[in-house]
Parts: C-alpha cells; structure tokens; sequence
C-alpha cells in the first residue's frame, strides 16, 4: 500500500459518519451479548460465592460477631488475642515442620515415582493407574485406613517390626514420630497428581537429547541430571510452589488422626482456626487467623504469578 | 436471531430471579390459618427407626392435643459448624438442641431469647434440679433455655472380662485403687484386652479429666469475683494424673494406643477388649446398638472415690428472633414432650412393646428430677417396666446420690482443649512431667478465663 492510499484509507475512517460507528458497536454488543450473558452469570457467581467471603473474612477479623446484633468493631483485639495465645506460635511452627517434611517427601518421591514409570516399557498404564488410585481414596477414609496401619499395638505396621524384632515407634502417640507419621499419610494420598503432572512433564522431553546423551555414554544419573531435571525444571518450581501452598492447608489428616496432640505436637495453622471459629464460636479471631494465612499463602501465589509471567 | 437469543437470555434471568424469589420466600414459615408454626430440631434420623417413629408420633399427638400450633420438626441435633451460619441466615430453628456445655457461651454471645417471664406457666419446671436449670441462667436471675435430659458420669465396666480375671462383677470397684488393681488383672489376660481405657483427644480427654477431678473431690474453675480462675493444679489434679500415669506405664494396663476418643473406646469394649471406663448410663444402648455388645455384659458402677461426679446433659433454648407467640409455643412443646411426668408411663409402654432397653439410668424417661413424687413415681414406673438386667447397673444408682454433683465449667470446650494436652502427656510420654504439665495448663486456663468476653 502506497503511502497516499494509505492516508486516504484513513481519511475515509476518520470521516466516516458516527451513526455507523454505532451500529457497529451495537452489532458488536448484540452479536455477544450470549457471551456477556454467560461471562456476567460467572462473574456473579464468584462475586458471591468467592470474593464476597473473602471481603467478608477480612472485615469479621476486625469485628466481634454475634450473628444476632450488628457486628461490632473491635479494631486489632483479635489479633492481640491470637498473639497471646499460646498456641499461635506453636501451631505456625508446626505448619512449617508439617511443610518441610512434606516438600521433602512429598516433592522428592512423586518425582522419583514418575521418572521410573517415565521409564518403564511395559504394564506403564496399569502403574499409573496404582498410583494414582489412592487420590481416588475420600482423604477421611485414607486417614481412617492409616489409623489402623499405625495402631501401636495389633497395627499391621507393629505387627511387621515385630515378626523382625525390630524397635515399634508409637507412631500418632509420639511427639516425636506424630509429625512425620502425618506426612507419610499426605504424601501417600497425594503423590498420584503430582506424580501424572511430573510424567506428562518428563514425557515433553524430546527423545534425542536422551538419544545424544546415551551417544556420549551418559548413564542413568546423568540423564537424569543433564537432560531431565533441565528439561523439567519450569513444572517442578510451580509443583513446588503449589505444595507449599496446599501443605500449609493441612487440616485432614491432623484433624482426624491426632486432633492436634500429642501435647500440642500436631496443631496446625488450620486446626487452630477450626477450633476457633467452630469450638469456640470466635470468628472474629478464626478470620483473623486465616487472614494471616491469607497473607503468606498470597506470599507463596505472588511468587508463582511472577515465575509463570517470566517463562511465559 | 439475535432478538431471540436476547430474549432467551432475559428468559433464563427471569426464571433464575423468580426461582431465587420463591426459594427465598419459602425457607421461613410464618404463621398460617391462625396457628403459630414452630420449627424445632431433635428429630433422630431415619436410620434410628425406634427413635424416629416415637419422635413423629409425639409430634403428631401433640398437634392434636394443641391444635393452635403446628410443629416443623427438623432432623439432627446441635452442630457447632452450623449453628452461626444458620442464626446468621435466619434458618435457624425455634427451638434448638444444645449440650450443657452450651449455653453460658450462647447466653453471653446473646444467641438465645430470654424466657425468664414465660417459666412461671411451664409445669413441672420447677421439679428440674436447680444446679441443671441453673447452666441456662445467666446468673443474674435471667433464664435462656430448658433442661430436658442429663446424664452422671460413672464406671461402665465388662461383666464378662471381670469374670474371667477372676473379678467378682457384682463388686466393682469402689476407689481408685481398686480401679488399678483390676485393670491390671483384666490386663494380664493378654490378647490385646485393655483394663482401663481414657480419652485424650478432640477436647475429650478435658472433659474426662473434668470428671477425674470432681471423682477426687475438686474442681476445674472456681469463681474469682466477676470472672473464674482455674483449680485443678493442686493435690488432687497430680492425684488424678498420677493414677492415670501409673495405670499406664507401670501397671501397661491401659493398652499401647493412645488418644483414644469416646467411639475408639466403645468399639473396644463392644469388642470385649475393654475392661472400664468412665461413661454414662447412655453409653450402654449406644455399645449394644451399634458396636454388636450385649446388655447382659455389662456392669455400671457410680463413680469411683465416693466423692464427686460429673453432670452433663442436654437441652432446648429458643431463637432470639424468634416472637413471644413461638416463644410461648415452643415452651408448650417442650413442657408436653420432655417435661410431662403424666407421659412417663406411655412412653415406658412403648418402648417394652418394641423390645427397647427399659430399666437402665437413661432415656426414655431421664433423670432431670429433683428429689420428689416425680422421681419417685418415675424410679418405680421404670422399676416395673424393666426390660434389661436392672441389677447390672443397681450399684451405679445405689452410689451416685451420695455423690457431689458437679456440671461442666464456663468456656467448658476451650478448658477442655487446654486440658486434653495434659491427658496426652500423661498417656503417651513415660517421662511426663505432672507439675509442670498441671502449671502450664493452668497459666492456658486462667488466660481464657480473663479473656473470655
């Protein structure tokens, strides 16, 4: 195009009448408005469902509720409550041991799992299929299932040490094993996804870099090192992020396999918070709570938007 | 096209807003044709057939008997998770169920109405033990709810087991001593049977040791002026562990598995794994029913120490919302149902005519009675009508009136998480350290005691 028609094109734009600007916007509008129609009912649907609580949950942890007489601002004195309970520092201590733990085995094993089915020839759907079917498990009849394993006395986990001879840890009843006993049940019940998200991610990875690297004599370590972790890096960092986000939630296993003991060794963040706002009746310091948690999670999410910004 | 996908759209919003509407309309009955509807909760669910079916014929004969009101009743009971929410959107019932662990936080949080003026027409309220009607008192003359069923917490023991340890099951135990003694007898006839068994977890380990305390003569909360103070890091609260310490570690006859709670342990004497524990008379149903036990096993005994027990129960309060002509209606309901010494006999009827449990300390007629002719006329209605071995369960309610009678203490749920922490150290750690374990608990206790607002 010719620079002179090209000033003529855009004479013709700017000169052309509103009234067919118009149509065109409101043939745009109605040729839409299913969509708009659709995209309001989401928006709708998570003002009220999402976000409304969300706003909701930040004003109640600065109000004392009632739910009969109009909320009452009480400024910070939820907060200064959870400070000076004594079970806030612990309970933060034991997310944060429960989401070490858990990053450790729970990061390390399911990558294991997946780089050997990645190398499996055979029977690869079928150990998919084992792996991942304690996900299918509801997580309340997994934690029920691993109350019986870990019974100290008849539990078959015992009862196998014992036939060795070997020492039999007290497992839940222990503050020194309770802890990684927890871990080992989420780790259990939540490898299978990101054991799958793993594979999918090592089955991306094109087949002549394996191919050059076995020409240049790497072994299995090797490869692992210099092609499959390079390859698979970007998936592992978010999987990571995200685990750090949904171990930190650790309610289940906690709530239904020690209740938070012995002696305080398994309270979590969130155990706390259900024992305040439904032991307790206190949403105003439950809110306050989860707003805490709130916050370090939007820590961990803020650093995952800007790692998935900068690959994209 | 596009006009009728405009209008297909209008369409959808208009049935969803009329289908919002009518949803919205139809969740809170008013009252209709000059009768005053109530909703209320309690009513058992279907899979406890018996129970459901005495609950809808009492909701039937009494619409009959009171034909100016009409009675919603609800399915389930007091659930902590939904109560809030459901005050908070207006479905919550009339009148509603809750533990006697309840009704101080409720009264002080201003979630049920004040009844005080209605009593004085309410019969027989006044044959209900002070000290129960009492944990529906604000304690400044003003009344929020009704006690309707309570329980005393005493030795539910195995018959058979005590047999066969050599135990004689018509003398259980009378001290703490004799407590240890046989469980370390049940203990030893090995095959993973447990002596005694004890909570320790979800804030049932506190309340146990709740009972412990009182079993010693003590107490948890003590009243300081305007506000309570702990009383349990004293003689008798290192007692009471130290008892439960030496059961466990030198005498191993508490079992190897730990934070037990209340199913854990009814499964195992279901099981006839289990020599003791501490319950009420309603846990022997509950071991029959739904852990395959059988009446004839099981022995009750009053609370070991002949010094004290704990009281606990349940109750109906009234919405705050709810007006004076519900109110009033709701009252008569539970007056009519729980409070009716007149339906004693009926009911007892019933229950004989389905082959249910009649005889033992609890349900269907409860002990809520003061000492009087309606405990009177109910102990030999109950007496007559027996359907259980009444003599298995003879030295529990030969021993419990000698027993100080005490309820929970305030912030009873908070305490009791506070405490469970206790129990857990003294079951799971041999090297538990009580004195220390007892002082932080109490520096916990007295924290929730000066904050609680």
């Amino acid at each position: 195009m010719t620079l002179l028609s090209r000033r003529a094109a855009e004479q013709i734009v700017t000169e052309s009448p509103p009234v067919r600007q118009n149509g065109r916007l409101r043939r745009l509008v109605t040729d839409n408005l299913t969509a708009y129609g659709f995209l309001c009912a989401a928006l709708v649907v998570f003002a009220v469902f999402s976000w409304y609580p969300i706003v909701r949950g930040v004003l109640l942890s600065f109000q004392q509720v009632d739910f009969v007489n109009a909320p009452a601002w009480v400024g910070l004195d939820n907060f200064a409550k959870l400070v000076k309970d004594p079970l806030f520092l612990v309970a933060w201590r034991n997310t944060l041991y429960f989401t070490v733990l858990a990053l450790v085995l729970g990061f390390a094993v399911p990558f294991a799992t997946a780089v050997v089915l990645n190398e499996l020839r055979h029977l690869r759907a079928y150990f998919r299929l084992l792996v991942y079917l304690p996900v299918m498990l509801p997580p309340v009849v997994a934690a029920l299932l691993w109350k019986w394993l870990y019974d100290p006395g008849p539990g078959p986990f015992n009862s196998v040490l014992r036939i060795f001879g070997l020492p039999q840890p007290a497992w839940l009843d222990s503050t020194s094993t309770a802890m990684i006993s927890l871990v080992l049940v989420s780790t259990w019940a939540n490898m299978g996804s990101a054991t799958l998200i793993y594979l999918a991610a090592l089955q991306t990875i094109r087949g002549d870099l394996y191919e050059a690297a076995e020409l240049d004599g790497a072994g299995l370590w090797q490869r692992l090192r210099h092609v499959t972790i390079p390859q698979t890096r970007f998936v592992l960092l978010i999987l990571l992020l995200l685990q750090i986000v949904a171990t930190m939630q650790v309610f289940t296993e906690p709530y239904i396999l020690t209740g938070g003991g012995p002696e305080d060794s398994t309270v979590t963040v969130l155990l706390l918070l259900y024992r305040y706002a439904f032991v307790y009746n206190d949403f105003g310091t439950a809110s306050a709570l989860s707003l805490l948690l709130f916050l370090v999670l939007a820590a961990f999410s803020g650093l995952y938007l800007r790692l998935t910004r900068s690959e994209s | 096209m596009t006009f009728s996908r405009t209008t297909r759209t209008l369409a959808l919003i208009g049935v969803a807003a009329v289908c919002l509407a009518a949803t919205a309309c139809g969740s809170s009955p008013g009252d209709a044709n000059g009768k005053v509807v109530i909703s209320i909760n309690g009513q058992p669910p279907k899979s406890q057939a018996f129970d459901r079916k005495i609950f809808d014929q009492d909701v039937a004969a009494f619409e009959k008997a009171h034909p100016t009101i009409d009675i919603q009743p609800h399915e389930g009971f007091m659930d902590p998770k939904t109560f809030n929410a459901k005050l908070a959107s207006g479905k919550l019932e009339d009148v509603f169920y809750v533990y006697l662990t309840d009704p101080a936080q409720l009264i002080a949080r201003h979630q049920a109405a004040d009844i005080t003026s209605y009593l004085p027409s309410v019969a027989h309220y006044q044959d209900i033990q002070p000290q129960l009607r009492d944990v529906f008192s604000d304690g400044k003359g003003k009344y929020y709810g009704v006690p309707t069923a309570n329980y005393t917490m005493g030795l539910l023991y195995n018959r058979t087991l005590f047999t066969k340890a050599g135990l004689d099951p018509n003398k259980p135990p009378k001290t703490w001593d004799d407590v240890r003694a046989a469980a370390k007898k049940i203990a030893a006839l090995g095959n993973n049977t447990v002596g005694y068994a004890d909570y320790s977890k979800n804030n049932q380990g506190g309340w146990h040791f709740t009972a412990w305390m009182y079993a010693m003569g003590g107490d948890v909360a003590v009243r300081s002026g305007d506000t309570w103070k702990s009383d349990f890091n004293n003689d008798k609260g290192r007692a009471a562990l130290t008892y439960l310490h030496q059961m466990r570690w030198d005498d191993n006859s508490m079992g190897s598995r730990q934070l037990l709670q209340i199913e854990d342990v009814q499964r195992m004497m279901g099981a006839g794994q289990l020599g003791m524990y501490l319950a009420a008379p309603d846990n022997v149903p509950v071991l029959v029913n739904q852990f395959k036990g059988n009446y004839a096993d099981y022995g009750l005994a009053a609370m070991p120490g002949g010094q004290g027990t704990l009281v606990g129960g349940e109750g109906y309060m009234l919405n705050p919302k709810a007006t004076p002509a519900k109110i009033k209606a709701g009252l008569t309901w539970l007056q009519w149902k729980f409070l009716n010494p007149d339906r004693i006999e009926t009911n007892l009827r019933r229950y004989v005519a389905d082959k249910q449990p009649v005889g033992l300390p609890v349900s269907p007629v409860t002990d809520i009675w003061t000492a009087g002719p309606v405990r009177d006329r109910q102990e030999q209605l109950k007496k007559a009508n027996a359907t259980v071995p009444v003599r298995n369960y003879q030295p529990y309610v030969d021993g419990v009136t000698a027993l100080k009678q005490n309820v929970e203490p305030p912030n009873a749920q908070q305490v009791y998480a506070v405490l469970d922490n206790v129990m857990q150290a003294v079951l799971t750690n041999r090297d538990a350290d009580i004195n220390k374990l007892l002082a932080d608990a109490q520096a916990k206790v007295d924290a929730i005691y000066a904050q609680a607002r």
